[in-house]
């Protein structure tokens, strides 16, 4: 049986944890959509040095290690002198990694738009941004739902990084208790149920959200 | 209005426009017809730059059309185009489809800009459509609805590439009838069309391509009539007597 006492006892301590999680992953969440379209359109948009530019950031960041990209913004940039706290250079890494992956799910969404759309766009008179940002990325969010919820669970789950540099997220928290009472298994089965809270409603909400567009189409 | 001087184009090693000679004034209501893969909406398609063309001289409303230092953007507000497939915005309303681009383009007020869209839905007989989704809608509906969108901008040319392709028999007669309307009304029109009725009756001028050369241009009577080149008169053997 589990020992309830611990997650009693260091509530608050999990409750912190928590919210560091949550905070961490909407921020990253926000910010890896952003920088994931933008290198989307990098990549797709009809100007050679973007596509580059687009390119290079996906292949670099996605073939590299999370925890290397966080150590980036931890050890990396205070030695040239700029500083975050382990919570910001967690956060920030996260981002910059998730937005690799979701920059290649957005691209092939916008790929998946038929052509005629860009095309009836362009024709009326728009430019391309605004082609791409009134006619284009509303289809190509919408196909990309599915694959989108897998990389929004995967970002939650990875926020865990942010306890190897003491992020003051769930998994930092569990490591202090585990340390603290020498419990092991009890206090991150409690870590687990609270990433459970997070992705299961997360996975929920993606898959009604997909049921909702699918209907409105 | 448009003008065509020794145009060519290439896409790698297939040369799919050849010495291009047309000239288009305002006004005219000029049908190009053609065996597929004549180059026929290639030919449209280059007159708003949607196909950049390899040499020569294009000039669309005294611009040139592929000069660098032309504002594509802006001489597109002036030419609306009609495809195929419709490609109506599958995620906007009806409305919405027809109100984009007055509004972000010509920066139009959301009201007035509505305000026009209903005129040129009534226009095209289905003002009762103004908030329905395209799916929503018959392939004859839709196209009606992608007139409207192009016709909202105001624009001196209208562009065509093959309207009614892909509708179904029934529909086809309704998108002609708001093509017909429009030509009485003096707008300048390039149709790309099989429609040999809507042709005759509808055309001031006809042009024959093949294989990326405009062979004949000629009146719609005299055309159809007596054809001047054996291309042209076996491919009208062909699609009128079948």
């Amino acid at each position: 049986m589990l020992d309830y006492s611990i997650l009693i006892e260091h509530w608050d301590m999990y409750m912190q944890g928590f919210a560091n999680t949550l905070k961490a992953s909407v921020l990253a969440l926000i910010g890896s959509f952003a920088i994931g379209t933008v290198m989307a359109v990098f990549r797709i948009a009809p100007i050679r040095p973007l596509n580059w530019i687009g390119a290079a950031y996906v292949e670099f960041i996605r073939n590299i290690p999370l925890i290397l990209i966080v150590f980036v913004f931890f050890v990396g940039l205070p030695a040239i002198g700029i500083r975050f706290d382990s919570f910001t250079a967690g956060t920030l890494g996260l981002t910059v990694y998730t937005a690799a992956f979701i920059a290649e799910v957005i691209r092939a969404g916008i790929l998946a738009v038929p052509k005629g759309q860009m095309e009836a766009a362009r024709s009326s008179g728009l430019t391309y941004l605004q082609a791409m940002w009134y006619v284009i990325l509303p289809q190509a969010v919408k196909i990309v739902i599915p694959p989108m919820g897998n990389q929004f669970i995967n970002l939650v789950k990875n926020s865990s990084v942010l306890g190897v540099i003491a992020g003051l997220d769930l998994m930092y928290f569990g490591d202090l208790i585990s340390s603290e009472t020498f419990v092991t298994f009890d206090v991150y089965i409690f870590v687990a149920l609270f990433y459970l809270l997070l992705t299961i409603p997360l996975s929920l909400g993606v898959g009604a959200l997909e049921r909702r567009l699918a209907k409105s189409r | 209005m448009i003008y065509f001087h020794q145009v060519n184009k290439h896409y790698g090693d297939f040369h799919v426009l050849k010495d291009i000679n047309l000239t288009i004034e305002q006004g005219e209501v000029v049908v190009i017809i053609g065996p597929s893969g004549s180059g026929k909406s290639t030919l449209v398609r280059c007159i708003n730059r949607l196909e950049t063309i390899t040499s020569g001289e294009l000039i669309v409303d005294g611009v040139k059309v592929n000069d660098k230092n032309t504002d594509i953007n802006k001489l597109r507000r002036n030419i609306g185009m009609v495809f195929q497939h419709f490609n109506l915005y599958p995620h906007k309303t009806v409305l919405q489809n027809i109100t984009l681009a007055p509004m972000k383009v010509l920066g139009v007020p959301e009201k007035e800009a509505k305000e026009t869209a209903m005129y040129y839905l009534e226009k095209v007989g289905i003002p009762d459509k103004a908030n329905a989704y395209p799916t929503a809608l018959s392939g004859g509906q839709q196209q009606r609805v992608a007139i409207a969108r192009g016709l909202a901008m105001k624009p001196k040319i209208m562009l065509f590439d093959e309207p009614t392709s892909a509708l179904d028999p029934e529909t086809i007669g309704e998108v002609l009838d708001v093509m017909k309307t429009l030509a009485r009304e003096g707008m300048t029109m390039v149709v790309v069309t099989h429609e040999m009725g809507f042709a005759r009756e509808v055309a001031d001028r006809i042009v024959f391509m093949d294989q990326g050369r405009i062979l004949e241009e000629a009146p719609p009577e005299q055309f159809f009539a007596n054809p001047r080149e054996e291309r042209a008169r076996l491919f009208l053997s062909r699609i009128l007597n079948h």
